[in-house]
């Protein structure tokens, strides 16, 4: 009886030193994002402001222009998700449970091709952007994601479980192959589009390489490439740049709890692959 | 009719995006490797020569490509095995069933994997400040004097590797979890009533019952953090002494800094023939291990 209660102590103790040390991080990016300018550069360092401010916020949306870069992303990562979707629910659900010629083919090709960087494709696709006048708009950002092998992959194995005798029902009573796919498949594939949106959004608002190289001008930037540009400009303003972490962070903090349950059943669907 | 000319009205708006914005810019990069893509080609598309494996030679001869690769296989042979082990660690933890408010500790956990990289990046880059650091303060109380972790080129991908750690151990904890809540109880049942400690059952039950899970997140982290890099290009910008240089922020450099996409292409297959080479050692490794 005593050993057990020393290791529930023991494995409580563990998880709770872990989550402090993991948490650690935000909770004082949080805490510096309302110190005085210079005040977290001192030793030994402030875990807490002396006296709150909300000046680092003032000057990151009145003179860095972070509401705009806020905006930007706003933008894309909504687009992306909501036309992505359209994209991505429609694709997957043929390759589940309707017939055409080639369909597995072209579906193993498709996950054939997962193994392939986005990068690879990153300089034509640059050269092909420019050629296409998207450099430097949001287009530049959202054409290229508006339809992803990982997210076809996500609705077909979600799809395949529909029955087959439901959608020949509704072909019998002579409903059309969208018709369908509206009014009777949609509504049983909400989990799953819920799952993907906010996994898509995730990745959009959190991405960097591809918007650090398409959005050089910066009327356009998303928040990551803009903060990015800023904490090398402004390398010794502590306090202003946790603050603009902080609004980089919070909006895909906040919707991950919101919706944690959704989004960790995407990653296990996505990630047991056969 | 109906049937099969409906269904690609379904899968056709898809393909063809795949298609254009991502199997033709793959064929064109391996185009563009063997072309002296540069500014003036960019400028004027008659200035463009073909140059067969003339940039694939150059990259080969270039020190800093090796330097960028040492880098990468630095990254990923340390990073990878600690970011499992942490993922392992913190797996078993919340899934015991001694564990009190283990939706909350799996939450807690898994809350860097879903925030901003470039945003975290800029936090940790204050964390390892040689004076102000949290890190080189909490280093102190244990008698270690101060480490000029983003300034010295020894600490630099060390510091890099921990805030890799940090930020992305939560993914895999998931999916060992999953794993773990798959093995069957009375297999423990069995060996508790054998009398096997809880080493043993880790060791003859838990370690061979998640390898092929251990095995495909082993394969995920690999191939994704040879992709490093958001994370030099906040922290360190590459430096010191190109210490942080990855293969991917060599290409970035290359590419869109310089404007030599010829040779960025190059470079980008490169890696990609490198990443695919590694994940493939990994899974014969896996099978052999199946069979012995």
């Amino acid at each position: 009886m005593k050993t057990r209660r020393s290791a529930v102590l023991f494995v409580n103790a563990a998880l709770a030193l872990a989550a402090a040390l993991v948490l650690l991080p935000l909770f004082w990016m949080l805490s510096v994002s309302f110190m005085q300018p210079g005040e977290a550069s001192a030793f030994p360092p402030p875990l807490l402001p002396a006296h709150a401010t909300w000046a680092n916020y003032a000057e990151l949306f009145q003179h860095a222009g972070m509401g705009r870069y806020l905006a930007n992303s706003l933008l894309v990562a909504a687009a992306v998700t909501l036309l992505s979707l359209a994209f991505n629910l429609s694709a997957g659900y043929a390759f589940a449970k309707l017939r055409f010629a080639g369909r597995e083919r072209i579906f193993q090709i498709l996950l054939g091709a997962l193994v392939i960087p986005a990068q690879v494709a990153m300089i034509p696709l640059f050269l092909m952007m420019k050629w296409l006048h998207l450099v430097n708009s949001y287009g530049g950002v959202v054409v290229p994601a508006l339809a992803s092998v990982f997210g076809i992959y996500l609705v077909r194995q979600y799809a395949r479980a529909i029955p087959d005798e439901m959608l020949e029902a509704a072909r019998l009573d002579g409903a059309g192959e969208w018709r369908i796919f509206v009014r009777i498949v949609l509504p049983l594939l909400k989990p799953i589009v819920v799952t993907l949106a906010i996994f898509t959004f995730l990745a959009s608002w959190n991405d960097f390489m591809w918007p650090l190289i398409v959005l050089s001008d910066q009327a356009w930037q998303t928040a990551p490439v803009a903060l990015a540009g800023l904490s090398r400009e402004h390398v010794q303003d502590n306090e202003l740049m946790m603050a603009g972490s902080v609004v980089t962070i919070l909006p895909v903090l906040a919707l991950f709890l919101v919706l944690q349950r959704h989004y960790i059943q995407g990653l296990l669907l996505g990630s047991v692959k056969g | 009719m109906t049937g099969r000319a409906a269904a690609w009205t379904f899968v056709g708006p898809a393909l063809a995006v795949i298609a254009i914005f991502f199997a033709v810019p793959v064929v064109a990069a391996l185009a563009l490797s063997f072309t002296d893509f540069d500014l003036y080609a960019l400028a004027d598309l008659r200035n463009l020569r073909f140059i067969g494996l003339g940039n694939y030679v150059d990259v080969l001869g270039a020190p800093l490509f090796w330097k960028a690769l040492f880098n990468t296989l630095y990254f990923v042979g340390v990073g990878v095995p600690l970011s499992i082990a942490a993922s392992l660690g913190a797996a078993l933890l919340v899934n015991s069933p001694l564990a009190r408010l283990r939706g909350f500790f799996r939450t807690a956990l898994f809350a860097p994997v879903v925030t901003t990289v470039v945003a975290v990046a800029v936090i940790w880059r204050y964390l390892f400040h040689t004076r102000y650091g949290l890190i080189n303060y909490a280093l102190g109380h244990l008698g270690i004097a101060p480490i000029d972790w983003l300034g010295d080129p020894h600490w630099s991908m060390p510091a890099i590797i921990v805030f890799a750690v940090w930020k992305n151990f939560g993914y895999n904890m998931i999916i060992l979890l999953a794993g773990l809540q798959g093995i069957p109880a009375d297999l423990y049942e069995a060996a508790r009533i054998d009398g096997a400690s809880s080493w043993q059952q880790f060791r003859y039950i838990t370690l061979p019952s998640l390898k092929p899970v251990l095995m495909l997140v082993t394969i995920i982290t690999v191939a994704g953090y040879f992709q490093l890099f958001a994370e030099p290009y906040v922290m360190t910008r590459g430096e010191p002494l190109q210490s942080t240089v990855s293969v991917l922020y060599y290409m970035f450099q290359e590419g869109f800094e310089w404007w030599s996409l010829g040779r960025a292409s190059a470079i980008a297959f490169l890696l990609f023939a490198v990443t695919l080479a590694a994940t493939r050692v990994l899974l014969a490794l896996s099978r052999r291990g199946e069979r012995a």
